[in-house]
C-alpha cells in the first residue's frame, strides 16, 4: 500500500543529506517525501503521496549518491578529509521511486538536475495546447506553476506541428476531459484503480496517442469521479459543476463539513460574489479539505455535487401561520409568540421530532425545550443504538488509518459503499494493510471483495449472528432461539468469533440494511455486548460505529434524542408536535392522519414539505452553508463548520429559533452565537465537557503535507487550517463501566411469501439529491431487486415494470434482477418513493 | 562453422521431428537433470559455461538464475520470444526449425529454478509458430517429458504459449510480464527485478529464446566444451541475423568474436556490384551507426569489442548499409519505428520520439534548416538517459551517431544558405 | 447472455486453465483473439463479455484493444495485408513493393478495397528481414507469412481471395 510516513514515530530513522541539509526520516520514505519533510521542493507530476510511485513523468529526476563501500572489508570508503566517499550513478534517478538509505546524498538543484527539469517541461509542453487563459485549472495548475518555476521559458517546438485533439470530451455527465491538456501522468486512472477499486477509466493506444477512455455505462460511472479532478495536475479533467464557472483566484474558501452521511468529510466551500445573485456570494464548488483521520483528502461525488439544495429558490424565507385552510405569511414575532403560547400549554403532551442534519447546538436547544415541556425528544431515523455508541466508543484517538495486522473490523448489516462511501474506502484500505475484515451480510456487497471472512445469514438474524459469536466463546445461554444455535455451528461464525477474541483492536460497524428501528436496537446492543465481552471498549481504535443515515445522528443521541420504535404511536400520544428538519408525512403517508388529528404542529424547515403543509406554524431555517455549528460524526468526532455565504434574509438558525421559543418557557438558551450555545451544551453534556469552539478549530501537521502552494503534490484538496475536530471520551473512558445486558432474541417468524427488506442507495431521491440537477442521471428511480429465481417465478424480466404492494400501498416499480439477492427476498431501496421502514411482507405482480 | 550448436537443422533437416531429436540424444540432458542433478547443479553448469543472454543485454544467464528469490514461491519462467527488433529474425528460425532443442532449454531452465509453469511469450505475428509449438508441447506431454511427476520424481512441469498482439515494447522484460498478466504492455519500475518480483508478482526468470536453446548442449557436453567456442568473456556461438544491403542475408551461427568482415563478405556474400559498404548497425534499429572502415570491419563481434567502435552487440542483428543510402532517410525510418512503438508511459520517450519524428520528416523532405539538425541532436540528447526503460535510449542511438558520423548526409539535405553552428560531438 | 461463453465455452475454459486461479485477467489477450474470429474485430459487446468472464471492467478490456496493433475495433477488409516497410525490408525494396501493390489495388496504405476483400497496411518489422519484400496476412482467425514477394505474386494471392469470395 501507499507508503505511509509516521512523522511522530522516531524509531527506525534514516539520516541522509538533501541539498546540504541533514535530514532524518523513517526508513522506507521516498526521496521526494524526505525532501518535502525537510521543506525542500522536488517537483513531481505523476507521483502522488497517496498512490504507489510509477516514476513515469520524470519530473523528479535528481542526483543521488550513496556511500562507497569497500568490497573486501564491507566498510565505507573515506575521502582524504575523513568524510565518506559518495558514489553518484551515471544517470539521474527519479526521487519519487527511490527510498532513502543511510548516508545517501541527494542533490536536487545542480545544473544537471535543473536542466533535466527544463527538458521534461519542454517535452510536456510540446503537445500541450498552452490555453491557460481559458483553462479552468489556470491559477491553481501544477503544470502552470512548475513551468513558471522550472521551465525553459521558450519552446523550440514548432507550434504548427502541435497535435489537435478533442477538447470537450464528456467522460460522463460529471467529468469532462480535454485530451490536449492531458499529460498522461495516470493519476486519475491509478486513483480509480488503486484507491477506489473502480477502474472505469483507463488508457488506450500508446506513445503520443495514449489517451484516457471509459467504457462504463453511464460514462465514468463512479462514486469517486470528482476526486480525479483534484489530483489531475493539469486542466484535463474538470467537473461539469465547476467548468467555465469561475477562476480560482476569485474564490473565497470556507471550511465546512459534509452532512450527507455520517462520515463527516471535511470540505471547503468555494464561493464568489455574483451579479446574477444581486451581488451576493454563491457557492461555486465543494472541495475536500484534508483530515487524515476522517476523509484524508477525498470526498464522494454526492458530497461534491449535491450541495445545490442550499441555494434553491424554493426555500422558505418567511414564517407561516395557518389561517383556516391556508398558511399565511407572518412576522417572526407573531409566529414565535403563537408557538410560545401554545407550547406553554402543552405540558406533558409534547413531542419533538428532529432530523439528523441538525447541529449539536440545534439538538441541545430543542432538547432543552422538550425537557422543559416534559415531552419526548425523538430522532427521525430508522436506526437506533446511539446511546451505546456513546458508551462503548469508539474511543478517543481512533483513526481507521491506524488499523493494521492484528486488528479486526466487523461490518454487519451494511452496504458500506452506498451508506458511507468514505468508511468503505478506509475500511478497504485497513483490510489491504492487513487488518482482518469480517463482513456479515445476507448478500454480496462491494466490501466483500477485500474481506478476509464472510458471514452470510438470513435477513432477521443480524443480532443472532453476534449472539452466536458471543456464545461460541462464553458460557452458552440456554434461552437462545434456534437460529442462534444453528449459526453457532457455522464455521465462518466460529472463525469470526476467534478473530474477534484475539483482536488487538476491534471496531464494529453496524448499518441499517434489512432492519427496522427495533431490529437496529437489538443489533446495536448485541454488538456492544460483543465489544464489552472481549474487552474492546474505552480505548482508541476500539468500539462501535453506527453507519447513520444522516450527518449528525450521533450528535442527536448525545444531546438526549432517541429514535422511536413506534413513531406513529409516539406522535399520536403527544398532540403538540415540534418537527425540526424532518418530513415524517412525506416519508410515511400513513402518518398524515396523526398530523391531522394533532392539536398544534410547528415545523422548522428549509422547504414547504408535506409535513410543513399540514403545520400550524412553519418557521424558515438556514442551511448549514449559511451559518455555523458543529456535527458529531459516526466515529464520535465533533467537528466545526463555518458560514460560507450570507444567510438568506428571513430565515434563522434552528438553535436560535429553539432558543427564542424557549424564552417564552422561561429558558435561558443562547440564540445568537453558536459558540455560546455550544458552551452551554458542553456544560451540560459530560462527554463534551472539555470542548470549545477554539479546541475544535485546532490543527496539527498532517501527512502528506499539502498546501504550502505546492498543488503539484497533493492536488487542489484544501489544507486544513480551521480544525480537525476532537473525539471526546466515550462513556467507558469517563469511568462509566458499560455492563453486559443481553436482550433476549426470538427467531424470525416463518413466512410464506416474499420479504421486502430496506436497503440504502447513495443517490436516493432525498431532497438534497433531487435539488442537484447535475446528478439527475444518477437518481435512483423506484425499483426493487430480486433474485433470478424469484424473478423467473414471477415472470419478470430485467427492467420489467412491476407493481408491488407493501405496507398497504401499491406502487409501480422497475424490477432489477441480481444473483446476489437471496431467494425469497426483495430489496427495496429507502427514499426512492417507496415506503419501507423495516422488513415487511411484499407482494409483487408483473 | 563445421557443425551448428543452435541451427542444427542446417545439418539435419529432420531435427524438428521428435523421434529424430530424441535419437540424437535429445532430452537426455533434461532427464539426467531431473533424475540425477539438483537444480543448483544445473544452474552451476550454466553459470560455468559463461553463457550470456542473447536478448540484447548479454547478462550472464547462470547468475540471473541464481538471483531467484528462494523465499517466495511459486517461481516462473517467461521466455522472451517477442523478437521485434528491426533486423532480428533468429528466434523465429530457431523455434520453427529446431523446436525441441529450444523447448528442452526451457525445461532445463524451469527445472533449475524450481518452476512448474513456464510461459513462452511470442509476438502475435508468430501465430502459426505458436500453434506449431503447442503441438510439440502436446507431444512432449504424451511422451511424459512434460506433465506431472516426471521420470517418477516429484517434479512437474507445464509449458504454455502466450501470443502478444503487436507491440515491440513487450520485448522489454517487465513490459512482457505486464502483457502476460493481461495489462497494457508498459514497462515496470526496476528494481525490483523479475527474479524477485516477476510474473504475477512472483520470482521469474526471463530469458531469450536463443539463450535457452544453448542450454541442452551445455548440459550434455559440459561448460568446458561450450567455452571452446567464442572468446573468454563472450563464450559460445551466436546467431547473427544479417540483413540490409548484402547479397546473402540470413541467419549465420558463428562463434562470438567473428569479425564483421568475415560475416558480411565471406558468409553474406558481400555487397551488390558497384556498391561499397558505408555503415553497419550491429544491434538492429536500436543501434548506433558504425562507420564501416577497415578498423570496424576487422572488429570482433562480441560483447566487449563492439563498444570500441561506438556501438553495442545487442541481439547481433547486423544491418548492412551501402553507399546508396542517405542517413536522413535512414533515421527517419528508425525514428518512425520508435515513435510508433513508444508505449507512452514516460515523458521523454513519448514526447521526444514524436518530436524527433516531426523533425526527421522535415529534414528528409528538405523542409528543414541546419538548426533543425542541431535541435534533433539536442532532443535526442535530452531523451537519452532519462527514460523509464531502454526504448527511449534506443530511439536516439541512430540519430545522434549519424549526425555525428555522417554529417555530410545532413548538410546536403538542408539549405546551404543557412549559417551552420557546430554540433557538440560526443562519443 | 454471454455470447462468447455460449459460442466458445470449452475453448475459453481451456484458455483460462493456462493461468493461475487468481490471475484470470491474463487470459484477456487470447480471449480477444477468439472474439476477433467472427468478423475480424472486437465489438463493444465482445468487450463486455470478456470483462464479465474475467471479472474486470470493460474499460480494462478496451485499453488492451487500443494498445496492441493486432486487435481492431472496427471492421476492415476480410484480409489485412500487412507489409513490412521497416528499415531492413526497406533497404531491400519494401517501399517500392508497397507502392506497387497499392497502385495495383487502387488503395493507399490503411485503406480497404471497395469489394471489402483486402486492407493494405504498412507495419513495423516482422522478423523476416532476410526475406524482403514480405508481408503477413491477418485474417479473422490467424496470421500467415508471405515472404520474398513481388507485386505479381501478391496480386495473384488477392485474386485467389476474390475468386473465393465470388464463388461464395
Ligand atoms: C525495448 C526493448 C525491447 C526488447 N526486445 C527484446 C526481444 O524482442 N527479445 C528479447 O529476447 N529481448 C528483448 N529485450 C531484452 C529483454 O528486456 C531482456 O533483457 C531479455 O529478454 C533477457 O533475456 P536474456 O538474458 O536471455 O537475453 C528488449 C529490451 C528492450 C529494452
Ligand atoms: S487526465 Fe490528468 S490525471 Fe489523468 S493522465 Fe491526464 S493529466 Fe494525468
Ligand atoms: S517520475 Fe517521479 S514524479 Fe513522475
Amino acid at each position: 500500500m501507499t507508503e505511509k510516513i509516521a512523522v511522530a514515530v522516531a524509531e527506525n530513522l534514516i539520516n541522509l543529506t538533501i541539498d546540504n541539509r541533514e535530514v532524518s526520516v523513517p526508513a522506507g520514505t521516498l526521496v521526494v517525501n524526505a525532501a518535502k519533510l525537510a521543506g525542500i521542493d522536488i517537483p513531481v507530476f505523476c507521483y502522488h503521496p497517496k498512490m504507489e510511485p510509477v516514476g513515469m513523468c520524470r519530473m523528479c529526476l535528481v542526483e543521488i549518491g550513496r556511500p562507497a563501500i569497500d568490497r573486501a572489508s564491507g566498510k565505507p570508503l573515506l575521502n582524504k578529509d575523513g568524510s565518506p566517499q559518495i558514489n553518484f550513478g551515471p544517470k539521474l534517478e527519479t526521487g519519487c521511486t527511490v527510498p532513502v538509505s543511510k548516508g545517501m546524498v541527494v542533490r536536487g538543484y545542480t545544473e544537471e538536475v535543473t536542466e533535466a527539469r527544463k527538458e521534461v517541461i519542454e517535452f510536456l509542453l510540446t503537445s500541450h495546447p498552452l490555453d491557460c487563459p481559458i483553462c479552468d485549472k489556470g491559477g491553481e495548475c501544477p503544470l502552470q506553476n512548475l513551468t513558471m518555476e522550472h521551465g525553459p521559458g521558450q519552446s523550440r517546438f514548432i507550434f504548427d506541428e502541435k497535435i489537435d485533439l478533442a477538447k470537450n470530451v464528456p467522460l460522463g455527465d460529471l467529468i469532462f476531459l480535454d485530451r490536449e491538456r492531458c499529460i498522461q501522468c495516470a493519476r486519475c486512472t491509478r486513483f480509480q484503480d488503486e484507491i477506489v477499486d473502480d477502474p472505469v477509466i483507463g488508457f488506450s493506444q500508446r506513445g503520443r496517442a495514449l489517451e484516457i477512455i471509459t467504457f462504463s455505462d453511464p460514462g465514468f460511472d463512479s462514486y469517486w469521479s470528482g476526486n480525479t479532478t483534484d489530483i489531475c495536475p493539469v486542466g484535463a479533467l474538470t467537473t461539469t459543476d465547476f467548468r467555465f464557472e469561475a477562476r480560482p483566484w476569485e474564490l473565497q474558501s470556507h471550511a465546512s463539513i459534509c452532512n450527507h452521511c455520517s462520515v463527516g468529510c471535511n470540505t471547503t466551500l468555494n464561493t464568489r460574489r455574483e451579479a446574477k445573485s444581486g451581488g451576493d456570494e454563491v457557492i461555486k464548488r465543494v472541495m475536500p479539505r484534508q483530515n487524515e483521520q476522517v476523509n484524508e483528502i477525498w470526498i464522494c461525488d454526492k458530497g461534491r455535487f449535491a450541495h445545490h439544495y442550499t441555494e434553491s429558490p424554493d426555500r422558505l424565507t418567511q414564517p407561516l401561520i395557518r389561517k383556516g385552510d391556508a398558511l399565511e405569511p407572518a412576522t417572526w414575532d407573531e409566529a414565535l409568540q403563537l408557538v410560545g403560547d401554545k407550547f406553554k400549554k402543552s405540558k406533558g403532551k409534547f413531542a419533538a421530532l428532529a432530523g439528523g442534519r441538525l447541529t449539536n447546538e440545534d439538538f441541545f436547544n430543542i432538547q432543552q425545550v422538550t425537557a422543559k415541556l416534559g415531552g419526548k425528544a425523538l430522532l427521525d431515523s430508522q436506526m437506533a443504538g446511539g446511546e451505546m455508541v456513546a458508551q462503548v466508543g469508539v474511543g478517543q484517538g481512533t483513526n481507521l488509518s491506524d488499523l493494521r495486522a492484528g486488528d479486526v473490523v466487523l461490518v454487519i448489516a451494511s452496504d458500506l459503499e452506498e451508506e458511507a462511501p468514505l468508511h468503505w474506502l478506509r475500511i478497504k484500505q485497513a483490510a489491504e494493510r492487513g487488518a482482518q475484515l469480517i463482513v456479515a451480510n445476507p448478500r454480496r456487497t462491494k466490501l466483500d471483495q477485500v474481506a478476509h471472512r464472510l458471514i452470510r445469514y438470513e435477513y432477521g438474524q443480524e443480532a443472532a449472528v453476534v449472539h452466536a459469536m458471543l456464545d461460541s466463546f462464553s458460557p452458552k445461554r440456554p434461552d437462545q432461539p434456534a437460529s442462534v444455535k444453528q449459526l453457532l455451528r457455522d464455521e465462518s461464525v466460529k472463525a469470526a468469533a476467534e478473530d474477534v477474541q484475539s483482536a488487538t483492536n476491534l471496531i464494529v460497524f453496524y448499518g441499517s440494511e434489512g432492519l427496522d428501528v427495533a431490529g437496529s436496537h437489538t443489533l446495536a446492543s448485541a454488538c456492544a455486548n460483543l465489544l464489552i465481552a472481549t474487552g474492546h471498549v474505552g480505548r482508541s481504535n476500539n468500539g462501535l460505529v453506527a453507519v447513520w443515515d444522516k450527518g449528525n445522528a450521533q450528535g442527536a443521541w448525545d444531546a438526549g434524542f432517541a429514535t422511536s420504535v413506534n413513531l406513529a404511536d409516539d406522535l399520536a400520544a403527544a398532540p403538540n408536535l415540534y418537527i425540526v428538519g424532518a418530513d415524517p408525512v412525506g416519508d410515511r403517508p400513513d402518518l398524515a392522519e396523526t398530523f391531522e388529528a394533532a392539536e398544534f404542529v410547528v415545523v422548522q424547515e428549509l422547504f414547504l414539505t408535506k409535513t410543513a403543509q399540514m403545520a400550524d406554524v412553519v418557521l424558515p431555517v438556514l442551511p448549514y452553508t449559511e451559518r455555523e455549528g458543529t456535527y458529531t460524526n459516526a466515529e464520535r468526532r465533533v467537528q466545526r463548520f463555518y458560514p460560507a455565504i450570507s444567510p438568506r434574509p428571513g430565515a434563522r438558525a434552528d438553535f436560535a429559533i429553539a432558543a427564542q421559543i424557549g424564552l417564552a418557557l422561561g429558558l435561558e438558551l443562547e440564540s445568537k452565537l453558536a459558540s455560546l450555545a455550544f458552551e452551554q451544551l458542553a456544560a451540560r453534556l459530560p462527554a463534551y465537557k472539555d470542548l470549545t469552539y477554539g479546541k475544535l478549530a485546532e490543527t496539527f501537521e498532517q501527512w502528506p503535507i499539502i498546501g504550502r502552494e505546492d498543488l503539484y503534490y497533493g492536488g487542489t484538496t484544501y489544507d486544513n487550517t480551521q480544525g480537525l475536530g476532537v473525539q471526546p471520551p466515550s462513556g467507558a473512558e469517563r469511568g462509566e463501566s458499560p455492563a453486559l445486558s443481553f436482550e433476549a432474541l426470538t427467531d424470525p417468524e416463518k413466512r410464506k411469501g416474499l420479504l421486502a427488506v430496506p436497503v440504502t442507495r447513495l443517490y436516493d431521491l432525498g431532497l438534497t439529491v433531487t435539488t442537484s440537477e447535475i446528478l439527475a442521471t444518477h437518481w435512483e428511480q423506484p425499483h426493487i431487486v430480486l433474485s433470478p429465481a424469484d424473478a423467473e417465478k414471477l415472470g419478470l424480466e430485467l427492467g420489467a415494470q412491476a407493481t408491488i404492494k407493501l405496507n398497504n400501498m401499491q406502487s409501480p416499480v422497475a424490477a432489477r434482477i441480481d444473483n446476489r439477492v437471496p431467494k425469497g427476498v426483495v430489496l427495496v431501496p429507502r427514499s426512492v418513493g417507496l415506503h419501507i421502514f423495516g422488513p415487511a411482507p411484499i407482494e409483487v405482480g408483473a | 562453422m563445421a557443425e551448428h550448436i543452435l541451427l542444427r537443422h542446417r545439418d539435419n533437416k529432420e531435427i524438428s521431428k521428435l523421434p529424430t531429436y530424441r535419437k540424437g540424444s535429445g532430452f537426455s540432458a533434461f532427464e539426467r537433470a531431473v533424475t540425477k542433478l539438483n537444480p543448483e547443479e544445473v544452474t552451476d553448469i550454466v553459470f560455468d559455461s559463461g553463457l550470456r543472454g542473447r536478448g540484447g543485454a548479454g547478462f550472464p544467464t547462470g547468475l540471473k538464475w541464481r538471483f531467484m528469490d528462494k523465499n517466495n514461491w511459486p517461481h516462473y519462467v517467461a521466455v522472451n520470444a517477442d523478437e521485434s527488433e528491426p533486423g532480428t529474425f533468429k528466434d523465429r528460425e530457431l523455434m520453427e526449425s529446431n523446436p525441441y532443442q529450444f523447448l528442452e532449454g526451457v525445461m532445463l531452465c524451469a527445472y533449475a529454478v524450481g518452476c512448474n509453469d513456464a510461459y513462452i511469450y511470442l509476438r502475435g505475428e508468430f501465430w502459426d509458430l505458436a500453434h506449431e509449438l503447442d503441438k510439440h508441447i502436446t507431444k512432449l506431454h504424451k511422451e511424459k517429458l512434460l506433465g506431472d511427476q516426471l521420470f517418477g520424481t516429484e517434479y512437474s512441469l507445464r509449458i504454455h504459449t502466450h501470443l502478444g498482439a503487436g507491440a515491440y515494447i513487450c520485448g522489454e522484460e517487465t513490459a512482457m510480464l505486464e502483457s502476460l498478466e493481461g495489462k497494457l504492455g508498459q514497462p515496470r519500475l526496476r528494481p525490483p527485478f523479475p527474479p524477485s518480483f516477476g510474473l504475477f508478482g512472483k520470482p521469474t526468470v526471463v530469458n531469450n529464446v536463443e539463450t535457452l536453446a544453448n542450454v541442452p548442449l551445455i548440459l550434455e557436453k559440459g561448460a568446458k566444451w561450450y567455452r571452446g567456442f567464442g572468446t573468454e568473456k563472450s563464450p559460445g556461438t551466436k546467431i547473427f541475423s544479417l540483413s540490409g544491403n548484402v547479397m546473402k542475408p540470413g541467419n549465420y551461427e558463428l562463434p562470438l568474436g567473428t569479425t564483421f568482415r568475415e560475416l558480411i563478405f565471406e558468409h553474406g556474400g558481400g555487397l551488390r556490384e558497384g556498391r561499397s559498404i558505408k555503415a553497419i548497425m550491429p544491434a538492429g534499429a536500436s543501434s548506433s551507426l558504425i562507420v564501416a572502415n577497415d578498423v570496424a570491419l576487422d572488429t570482433q563481434m562480441d560483447y566487449e569489442n563492439v563498444p570500441n567502435v561506438g556501438a553495442m552487440l545487442g541481439s547481433a542483428s547486423i544491418i548492412v548499409i551501402d553507399d546508396s543510402v542517405s542517413m536522413d532517410w535512414l533515421i527517419n525510418k528508425t525514428v518512425h519505428f520508435f515513435e510508433h512503438e513508444s508505449c507512452g508511459k514516460c515523458t521523454p520517450c513519448r514526447e521526444g520520439t514524436y518530436w524527433m519524428k516531426n523533425i526527421t520528416e522535415r529534414i528528409h523532405h528538405g523542409e528543414a534548416v541546419w538548426d533543425d539538425v542541431l535541435l534533433l541532436n539536442d532532443v535526442a540528447t535530452n531523451i537519452k538517459g532519462k527514460c523509464l526503460c531502454a526504448l527511449g535510449d534506443f530511439a536516439t542511438e541512430a540519430v545522434t551517431s549519424s549526425i555525428e558520423r555522417f554529417r555530410e548526409d545532413f548538410e546536403t539535405r538542408v539549405p546551404q544558405s543557412r549559417p551552420k553552428t557546430e554540433v557538440k560531438l560526443s562519443l | 447472455m454471454n455470447h462468447l461463453r455460449d459460442q466458445y465455452g470449452k475453448e475459453i475454459e481451456d484458455v483460462l486453465a493456462r493461468y493461475p486461479e487468481t490471475q484470470k485477467r491474463a487470459a484477456v489477450m487470447p480471449l480477444l483473439y477468439i472474439a476477433q474470429r467472427e468478423d475480424g474485430y472486437v465489438s463493444t459487446q465482445d468487450m463486455d463479455d470478456i470483462a464479465e468472464l474475467l471479472a474486470i471492467s470493460t474499460t480494462d478490456v478496451a485499453s488492451i484493444v487500443g494498445f496492441y496493433t493486432l486487435y481492431h475495433d472496427e471492421q476492415a477488409g476480410r484480409y489485412r495485408i500487412q507489409v513490412c516497410n521497416d528499415l531492413p525490408c526497406a533497404l531491400r525494396g519494401a517501399d517500392d513493393f508497397l507502392d506497387g501493390l497499392c497502385d495495383h489495388l487502387g488503395v493507399k496504405p490503411g485503406e480497404t478495397t471497395p469489394d471489402g476483400v483486402v486492407t493494405v497496411e504498412a507495419v513495423m518489422c516482422l522478423a523476416a528481414c532476410d526475406k524482403a519484400p514480405m508481408f503477413q496476412v491477418q485474417s479473422y482467425d490467424g496470421i500467415a507469412y508471405h515472404e520474398v514477394q513481388t507485386v505479381k505474386s501478391a496480386v495473384k494471392l488477392v485474386d485467389g481471395w476474390r475468386k473465393e469470395k465470388a464463388s461464395g
